[in-house]
């Protein structure tokens, strides 16, 4: 750097604090300081939108679907989604509605067509009474966000499966075995790894070294072999709530060890740290120090994994009974509907069974998204890079 | 160099035993077994089976031994290189699994080469290139591949193939070379069909390793040793390959060892939906039908080649990488 350049920054800097100096100076904490980092970003913004909305369906999934997930529909077996339209038949613009569709089936090749009725205008309402239901299994109602009121013209906004029930109503409840496996999987790899990483963190020497030699072994076998090899092990008898509860250990069964390596390095870390030793001299045991001292400054990184990890569960749920090898019908979830997209015949006939795919999609790529903001967040005081 | 590769050698060991202790529990999980069910299915057909012979059958099988004894006549059979006879095939496991096996290693093993062959130059150009559209478009893409599960982009793609394309997907071989002698053409023909397998298993791994190689590169970017060769008057493309790439490759080497495992259980998957005649098929049935020796022959050999891929991706890094040789693996 040249003198010139070096005095053209120096005044440089020197504008900059008389800038900043007219300006109200305020002091953030770090929670605000963490959220100020995270709004900057959109895309985790975003992710995190998505992911509020599709809890909310999971969560008031009863309600939000139009109709019961395991009504048959008698002669609407493989229907295509039903199209709205907003534009009449004489150009001028509507509420959402949709015509009656018509099957037609060729004699001599059975090949079946669907056709349009543009003669009958049904609209798309909102708070509608249809099928009965118990909310969260509770509150008897029939009120559903939207839906068609007439039943001779049902409403099938992607198509009908293979016995003729409502593929978006199936989607909806299906959400919530999809989305609460992955939270419930990774609350429980959280409780292995804090006690197994905290522990082998912690005491170090023998214990560490048997927890790590543990870890090393499990994640040295291919996970998805692994895992089917525990799934196929679930009796076939078990009712689903325990097919369900197992699924989530054996999918925590691989995910803990990334965490316990987490939180061991972390525990590592921070146990040469000044003030642990200090609370030691003053007299606290070692459990007092670990939730008082150790856990809080090291909770945002294990929230930060625990939010990367979730996607890998519900990947795992979705694989394994895409396979057969976990959850069954009639227990409804994105990747028991997937089991209808095996064969690509199948595929190729009725594109619309790969629609919870997108789901599974949206989903992950929506905690992805998410995660990589609260990562960048939960560390507000280092440069972007 | 001789020491560290003898001490890893070792080390191995314990994993190798831990690991078939959990290949042979998990086989030994379900209740009943594959006998069981067999007689079972005979007598509601209305064969007349007398225990005596279902005990001789138990015998053959060593069926009747305490788990230990069964345990160490698989494995003692399983390190000599016998695998045991398949219940459901009736059939030497050997037989069964061999080509299969080494038909996914292939495909793995594409797989690896596909990603670290885009993955590296992908990770240089977007880190010497920060924040230009190129590296934008990237990261992106990179940020979608990471979260993709390669089971479902196959069945996407299969539905895209066959839909645009008139591709009947799946299998590993054109009809003519299905069941011919391995020749050069067979070889040409099995590569062509792996390439879109290869490709979608390697989704994820490629997205993850084009961020570790721009953020490694971008690391070394910016430390003086390549301002000094600058200085020196290196071209740029030169002072940024024969130094910065050099130091940025060594956690990419350093994770094949994590690449791999992921990269077989991608493997077994996509070749279910794919339709592949390698492991993922065969292993499924055994599952479902408890095969139990077939099943965990599998799991033992699948997970032993992934801690032999380790190893050798750990000696590699000592070779290249002298602080590990001499200062131990931390």
């Amino acid at each position: 750097m040249t003198a010139q350049e070096s005095q053209k920054a120096e005044v440089e800097v020197e504008a900059k604090v008389e800038e900043l100096a007219g300006r109200s100076i305020r002091l953030l904490t770090h929670r605000q300081l963490v959220l100020m980092r995270f709004r900057k970003n959109r895309l985790a913004l975003v992710g995190l939108g998505i992911l509020t909305l599709l809890y909310l369906m999971a969560f008031l999934c009863e309600f939000i679907a139009p109709y019961d997930p395991n009504r048959r529909f008698q002669g609407n077996v493989h229907i295509p989604p039903t199209r709205l339209h907003i534009r009449t038949a004489e150009g001028t613009l509507a509420a959402p509605f949709y015509y009656k569709v018509e099957r037609k089936t060729d004699p001599s090749t059975f090949e079946r067509t669907y056709k349009e009725d543009t003669s009958q205008r049904f609209p798309l309402k909102l708070f509608v009474r249809g099928d009965k239901y118990e909310l969260w299994g509770l509150i008897p109602l029939d009120l559903h966000l939207f839906g068609a009121d007439d039943p001779t013209a049902p409403l099938f906004i992607f198509g009908a499966d293979a016995m003729g029930r409502d593929l978006l109503s199936r989607i909806i409840y299906g959400s919530r075995i999809s989305l609460s496996i992955g939270l419930v999987g990774v609350f429980a790899s959280l409780l292995i790894g804090l006690i197994l990483g905290g522990v082998s963190g912690y005491y170090g020497g023998l214990v560490d070294n048997v927890v790590q030699r543990v870890i090393e072994l499990i994640r040295s076998i291919p996970t998805i072999p692994l895992w089917m090899g525990l799934a196929a092990a679930l009796p076939t008898n078990w009712p689903q709530l325990r097919v369900y509860l197992g699924i989530t250990v054996i999918l925590s069964f691989v995910g803990w060890t990334t965490l316990a390596r987490v939180i061991r390095g972390k525990f590592l870390a921070l146990r040469e740290e000044d003030y642990v030793l200090a609370a030691l001299q003053a007299g606290a045991r070692p459990f007092f120090v670990i939730r008082e001292h150790l856990l809080p400054s090291f909770m945002s990184y294990i929230l930060v994994h625990l939010t990367l990890a979730i996607p890998g569960m519900i990947i795992g749920e979705t694989g394994l009974s895409f396979l057969g090898l976990g959850l069954v019908a009639p227990t409804i979830s994105w990747g028991v509907l997937l089991k209808d997209a095996q064969k690509v015949q199948e595929v190729a006939l009725h594109p619309w069974v790969l629609i919870p795919a997108i789901f599974v999609l949206v989903t992950v790529m929506a905690f992805n998204f998410f995660g990589d903001g609260l990562r960048d967040a939960a560390d507000p005081y280092s440069q972007r890079t | 160099m001789r020491t560290f590769i003898l001490k890893r050698i070792l080390q191995a060991i314990p994993i190798l035993f831990g690991i078939s202790v959990i290949a042979f529990a998990i086989i030994q999980l379900p209740p009943g077994d594959y006998l069981t069910t067999y007689v079972n299915n005979l007598r509601s057909q209305g064969d007349v089976i007398s225990d005596e012979q279902v005990r001789a059958l138990e015998e053959q099988y060593g069926l009747n031994q305490p788990m230990v004894a069964q345990y160490w006549k698989w494995i003692s059979n399983f390190v000599r290189g016998e695998m045991g006879q398949s219940f459901y095939w009736n059939k030497p496991v050997n037989t069964l699994i061999g080509e299969r096996i080494a038909l996914s290693m292939a495909v793995s093993l594409f797989a690896l080469i596909l990603t670290y062959s885009i993955a590296i130059p992908i990770g240089l150009i977007s880190a010497t290139r920060q924040y230009t559209w190129t590296d934008n478009v990237f990261t992106v893409l990179a940020f979608i591949g990471v979260g993709l599960p390669s089971f479902l982009v196959a069945l996407v793609l299969m539905y895209f193939g066959n839909r645009y394309l008139g591709l009947s997907a799946g299998g590993l071989f054109s009809i003519e070379y299905l069941d011919a002698p391995w020749s050069l053409g067979r070889v040409w023909d099995l590569l062509k069909h792996m390439a879109l397998p290869a490709a979608i298993i390697g989704i994820s791994g490629t997205a993850g390793t084009i961020r570790v190689m721009r953020a490694t590169t971008l690391d070394e970017l910016s430390r003086p040793y390549v301002e000094a060769a600058r200085a020196r008057g290196l071209r740029e493309t030169i002072a940024v390959l024969r130094y910065p790439v050099r130091v940025a490759l060594n956690p990419i080497m350093s994770t094949i060892g994590w690449q791999l495992p992921a990269l077989v259980s991608g493997e077994v998957l996509v070749s279910m939906v794919l339709g592949l005649p390698t492991c993922g098929p065969l292993l499924y049935t055994a599952l479902i039908t408890q095969d139990m020796f077939l099943a965990a022959s599998f799991i033992m050999i699948l997970s032993a080649l992934t801690v032999a891929g380790t190893l050798l991706s750990d000696i590699l890094l000592a070779w290249i990488d002298p602080r590990i040789r001499f200062g131990g693996i931390q």
